[in-house]
């Protein structure tokens, strides 16, 4: 491009790996950078699930030692951290990246280094997050005072350090200075905001890959509808993010600068920062589900061999779930003594959430109806998602009667529905588009046996998990609780049983996927008959996406492209169609033309490093290491900026 | 112009862009749609300690000194006129002229810094009102130190480039969407503080206090 | 191979099932929770209870139809041999209109009664017995600001009449529940909430702190005593005399002894010692005896428990504030017989 540009360039020779080490650290691909989101979010998922046994081990006896009270508080405060910002989210993200281009004809997004940058910004966060327990050894760490308030018992020692341990809204003034003088929360604070600066970015890059990048004749209402979803939650993390960010800053200059927004001493109002976290808190809840009833949204049809009953309906409701999503925070303090108007506002906001949310399933209950169901691993687990999230959607009913949640908030019952939700929900979906989308970026098929194995083990532990919760709930076992009372240790070992029994159907996944990615069944170019454009390519997916970009003609492209129908509006497929896919798929091996990507670039990696430096400076910030972190943080970001701003997207050619 | 934008599209997208904007204009609408909540929550935050009765003052809104930062705002408020006069000057080719307003526009958003660190310079030494006096206070700094950041970041960005036209003999018809980009981000936070100064100072200045 | 192995699943199935019943068939003998929300025993706990139970039973079929639904259409169209491909039906605006609508009429049904239950239930009635309490990192502290009486954990109220709590926190975020009387109110410190409590019959109510409020959260209970108009007019004035002189030489005199010495930075005994009331205190002990549970409610009241408290208090509510003193067992001793004098 312009001299300068290559002048700039020589100060880091490009890296030019197209395979291995070097290659995953460097690339701006958006399917790399999808998997390198699905492995650590799965990663992550593997921690948190432990975090998760862990508690349900020390929950088996009513009055079990097997964990500390201060361990305790740590545990689940991290797991609900861990499986919300670092499972759920980037698994979401995961296949986003993969798929936002793939489903809208595209060769990559808007912004593909961007799209690296909060990739690493998002693992550094993670890393840094959970590099607070590190910290719990190095006492007196660098001029602040650690300990916890009060006397503990010298058994009461906690081996899990400085885990944050105020729950994972960290009402205030509990997660304040005062009453958790450790560094824990200033990490889940900080490492959050580090987090939030990698959504904010995926969100702009993707929403306007979404609305420049659609392939020719992909109007609005022929978009798949998870890219739907992908762009609403974009929206949704757009508006949200900045609130939430507000919030952790007001926390950490609280903590660190000596602010008082939250302190009730000096009239601080604790209450507001739960508006603060709710209003972003709430939307969060559809960041986080939204994408899964994309996912499912696409696997229904298929399985079902029939478009998508209502689709305009399907889309409007999921983004009216999400403009709804907005209005009814509120719902989170129905017992924190908001005004009864407040309380009647939100109750009916609250209320109205659930026909959007009714009119989906019935949508997907209407595709399945007189359909051809193949009930393979990835229908399983839609129709996991469907019957588990209905439950959940039916107890979020009954808290929308407010006087009821004066009863259930801040019990087990609320517990059970969330984790209806965000388990029987976001992960279920989530899960069953993995078992769908393997192929594509596998080339094989995972193992449909072990994935009917896995489901059905999924679905009786998580339903014996999590379904005698509504019921300790409703017999008052509050969450949260170190100690419960006797006569509910029945309940609570059949839930830690069905809590392992959840684990040994992630060891099921485990081995499937292992075996399958090495010795599954090649899977072809379409192995599920399926209708949208990311099948019309080879698997795995080339680099370059598609060799030539499609042109779209309606929605459901691809299988248009196969199938024909009859006077009666059954599907006959066209004479020509295997030889179309035969067609499309050697194009897809043997591009008839090369194609230009993007080169790979050190600046994302490099750039995203600068975040927890800063944020372990800010932290520290009393000592001059602190400030010298600091400055060195700005430093290495601002040194990548001008390298990134230099270096052109693509080398001349 | 149009043209301009077509040459800076991103080489590797040969498809068409749906909307007509550019991917980086489009990602700036974006990002600048997050920063309005990102004040809209300060404003709010700050507004709601406004009626209320601490035990240690002053209240931000008992020294705000109206006269002194009207100026500074009319200072921010005339930045953008020299930085539509800079994007109107590139758009003619007329390179010079850009550089001149870029720099001036870079000079009256710091003369605005300045203003800011003389206020907070006077309610920390004179008026005793600190970052931990009150959460009012708390939450005017935070609130008008956020802007004032947003306000330094985009000093850097008008100086980088000025800049790059002085080294390169001129911007290009590529950089010239940068300038467009950082036109947007700069009235973006002059409207801000327009709403700063509205909102925050002159509704909530408590008369004669001062 | 395959129909086997479908037969082994099939049978591990029904094996599971077998399991889950006869599980729940032991289960139905389990008694109920103290805590339970479900038994209400006053009038607002009772209003409560009617409108969950409705709304219960609505959510219960349309549980039952959606779930039977899907269950219906997995049988019906699962794919089989020689089943015709399905035509390709793309929406039905009829349909869509009706499941927006019939939900929607369902939801406004359930609004109605929602609403008037917020406008009867949050605001308190004129003339209830007013009542403040104080949430303090790990028990709850009651005033009665009518009879000048203060305790702790356990709240003696008048029944069959209204009692108007007036709640605030000394520290972090408490939320008094009594699930038997009303559901749960936040203590935010430094503002004040309300909430309505009535108990139909004279009894005791269990209660917890249910909002996350440290260390020591679920330790953190709480219990109210309704009595009669009579029982509670006694305990009024029972509670407004101070306590009595211990004997000379009697070993409660040596307990007073250690209470002076070692436990008056934060507790008050009327009239060895006044801690004002809003420096930082534990629990007014003048009346000590006339409560059942200790450490806010972690124990029941007894020798050995209390002994054990006194011991190592960070050993049974960790983080306690009443710090492990390293009372001898003698000291231990006489402090209890001096506590056991505090009727």
């Amino acid at each position: 491009m312009t001299t300068a540009a290559e002048k700039a360039t020589t100060i880091f020779r490009r890296p030019r790996a197209e395979t291995g080490f070097w290659s995953w650290l460097t690339t701006v691909d958006h399917k790399k950078i999808g998997i390198l989101y699905g492995y650590t979010a799965f990663i992550f998922f593997v921690i948190g699930g432990a975090e998760a046994l862990l508690l349900r081990i020390h929950l088996a006896s009513a009055e079990s030692n097997v964990l500390s009270a201060a361990d305790y508080n740590g545990l689940f405060t991290t797991h609900g951290l861990t499986m919300i910002f670092l499972v759920v989210m980037p698994m979401s993200a995961a296949f986003m990246n993969y798929l936002l281009p793939l489903m809208i004809g595209a060769r990559d997004v808007a912004f593909p280094r961007l799209n690296a940058l909060s990739y690493w910004i998002f693992l550094f966060g993670g890393i840094f997050l959970y590099s607070g327990l590190l910290f719990s050894a190095v006492a007196p760490p660098l001029g602040v005072v650690p300990g916890i308030p009060g006397n503990l018992d010298p058994s009461d020692a906690r081996s899990f350090g400085a885990l944050p341990d105020g729950g994972w809204f960290m009402y205030q003034p509990n997660a304040a200075q005062e009453f958790s003088p450790s560094l824990a929360i200033d990490f889940a604070a900080l490492g959050l905001q580090i987090l939030g600066v990698a959504s904010l970015i995926s969100a702009v890059n993707f929403i306007v890959t979404f609305f420049n990048l659609r392939a020719k004749g992909m109007r609005l209402l022929r978009v798949p509808v998870f890219i739907w979803m992908t762009v609403v939650v974009a929206f949704l993390l757009l508006f949200s993010l900045p609130i939430i960010a507000i919030a952790l800053f007001m926390v950490t200059f609280d903590r660190q600068f000596g602010t008082l927004f939250f302190d009730a001493t000096a009239g601080g109002d604790p209450i507001l920062w739960q508006h603060l976290f709710w209003l972003f808190g709430h939307p969060e809840v559809y960041i986080l589900i939204l994408p899964a009833m994309g996912i499912v949204s696409e696997i229904i049809p298929v399985f079902s061999r029939k478009p998508l009953f209502g689709y305009a309906a399907v889309v409007f409701a999921g983004a009216g779930i999400a403009f709804l999503g907005f209005g009814v925070w509120a719902h989170h303090m129905f017992s924190s003594g908001i005004t009864t108007v407040a309380q009647v506002g939100f109750g009916l906001t609250t209320m109205t959430i659930a026909i959007p949310t009714g009119v989906k399933i019935f949508n997907w209950m209407g595709t399945m109806w007189l359909g051809r169901l193949q009930l393979k691993t990835p229908m399983w687990f839609a129709i996991g998602f469907l019957t588990m999230f209905t439950i959940g959607g039916l107890s979020g009913v009954t808290h929308a009667v407010v006087p009821s949640d004066w009863q259930q908030t801040d019990t087990y019952y609320i517990v059970a529905h969330f984790h209806y939700v965000l388990f029987g929900g976001a992960i279920f979906g989530l899960f069953g588009g993995l078992y769908y989308w393997f192929p594509k970026f596998s080339g094989r098929m995972m193992n449909d046996r072990l994935g009917k194995v896995h489901f059905w083990l999924w679905m009786i532990g998580f339903n014996m998990t999590f379904a005698p919760m509504h019921w300790l709930g409703l017999q008052g076992m509050i969450r949260r609780t170190w100690r419960y009372d006797p006569s509910l240790e029945t309940w609570n070992r059949i839930v830690t049983v069905g809590a392992f029994i959840i684990a040994i159907g992630l060891l099921v996944f485990i081995f499937n996927f292992r075996t399958s990615k090495r010795r599954g069944e090649i899977a072809g170019m379409d192995p599920w008959d399926a209708r949208t454009l990311e099948w019309s390519i080879p698997n795995p997916t080339p680099a370059f996406n598609f060799a030539e970009v499609p042109i779209v003609h309606g929605l459901d492209e691809f299988w248009h492209q196969k199938y024909t129908e009859d006077k009666t509006g059954r599907p006959i497929r066209k004479p020509e169609a295997d030889e179309q896919v035969a067609r499309l798929e050697d194009i897809g091996i043997n591009p008839p033309e090369p194609v230009h990507l993007p080169n790979p670039s050190y600046f994302p990696i490099v750039m995203a490093a600068g975040l927890p430096l800063i944020a372990y400076g800010i932290i520290f910030h009393r000592s001059i290491a602190g400030k010298a972190l600091i400055v060195l943080g700005v430093v290495i970001a601002l040194a990548a900026l001008i390298g990134w701003g230099s270096e052109p997207l693509e080398e001349a050619h | 112009m149009t043209a301009a934008a077509h040459e800076a599209q991103s080489p590797h997208q040969d498809l068409h862009e749906s909307t007509g904007v550019e991917n980086r204009k489009l990602a700036m609408w974006a990002f600048l749609s997050s920063e309005f909540l990102f004040f809209g929550a300060l404003i709010t935050n700050y507004l709601l300690y406004v009626g209320r009765e601490f035990a240690s003052g002053p209240k931000p809104s008992e020294i705000y000194d109206i006269p002194f930062t009207s100026v500074s705002s009319f200072v921010l408020l005339m930045s953008s006129l020299t930085m539509v006069l800079a994007h109107n000057a590139l758009s003619r080719g007329d390179q010079g002229a850009t550089r001149t307003w870029l720099l001036a526009t870079a000079m009256l958003g710091s003369v605005f810094l300045a203003g800011q660190v003389f206020e907070f310079t006077e309610f920390i030494t004179l008026e005793n009102m600190t970052l931990a006096t009150n959460p009012s206070a708390s939450a005017f700094y935070v609130l008008t130190g956020f802007h004032g950041t947003h306000v330094a970041i985009g000093v850097i960005m008008l100086l980088s480039l000025f800049g790059l036209s002085k080294r390169m003999g001129g911007l290009t018809n590529r950089q010239f969407l940068n300038l467009e980009l950082v036109g947007l981000y700069w009235h973006f936070v002059d409207i801000i503080w327009i709403v700063i100064f509205t909102v925050v100072y002159l509704l909530t200045a408590v008369p004669g206090a001062s | 191979m395959l129909p086997t192995r479908r037969k082994k699943l099939g049978r591990l199935l029904v094996l599971t099932a077998l399991a889950i019943s006869l599980a729940s068939c032991s289960i139905i003998g389990i008694p109920d929770s103290p805590l339970n929300s479900l038994d209400p025993q006053g009038p607002f706990a009772e209003r409560i209870d009617n409108l969950f139970w409705p709304v219960f039973w609505v959510a219960t079929v349309v549980f039952v139809l959606v779930e039977g639904a899907m269950v219906v259409s997995l049988f019906l169209f699962r794919d089989r041999p020689g089943r015709k491909e399905p035509r390709q039906i793309h929406g039905n605006n009829k349909l869509e209109i009706m499941w927006t609508i019939i939900p929607a009429v369902i939801l406004a049904s359930i609004a109605i009664p929602t609403v008037r239950g917020i406008t009867d239930l949050t605001e308190c009635g004129a003339d209830a017995y007013p009542i403040q309490v104080i949430g303090h990192q790990w028990w709850f502290e009651y005033r009665y600001p009518q009879e000048e009486v203060v305790t702790g954990t356990e709240l003696v109220m008048p029944a069959g009449r209204e009692v108007c709590a007036t709640m605030t926190s000394e520290d972090v975020l408490h939320n008094f529940w009594i699930p038997a009387l009303n559901g749960k109110r936040y203590l935010v410190p430094g503002q004040e909430t309300q909430l309505r409590l009535e108990a139909f019959e004279p009894g005791t109510f269990i209660g917890q702190c249910a909002e996350f409020c440290g260390l020591s959260h679920s330790l953190m209970r709480a219990r109210a005593v309704a009595l009669t108009e009579d029982e509670f007019a006694s305990w009024v004035s029972s509670q407004q005399e101070p306590a009595a002189q211990p004997a000379e030489g009697s070993e409660a005199a040596a307990g007073l002894e250690v209470f002076l010495n070692r436990c008056t930075q934060c507790h008050t005994v009327d009239p060895f010692n006044v801690v004002a009331l809003d420096e930082f205190s534990g629990p007014d002990l003048t009346h000590f005896m006339s409560r059942d549970t200790i450490a806010g409610g972690a124990l029941e009241y007894s020798r050995e428990n209390l002994t054990r408290w006194l011991a190592n208090p960070p050993e049974v509510k960790p983080g306690s504030y009443m710090p492990d003193l390293g009372l001898t067992q003698e000291e231990i001793d006489s402090l209890i017989a001096f506590l056991e004098t505090l009727e």
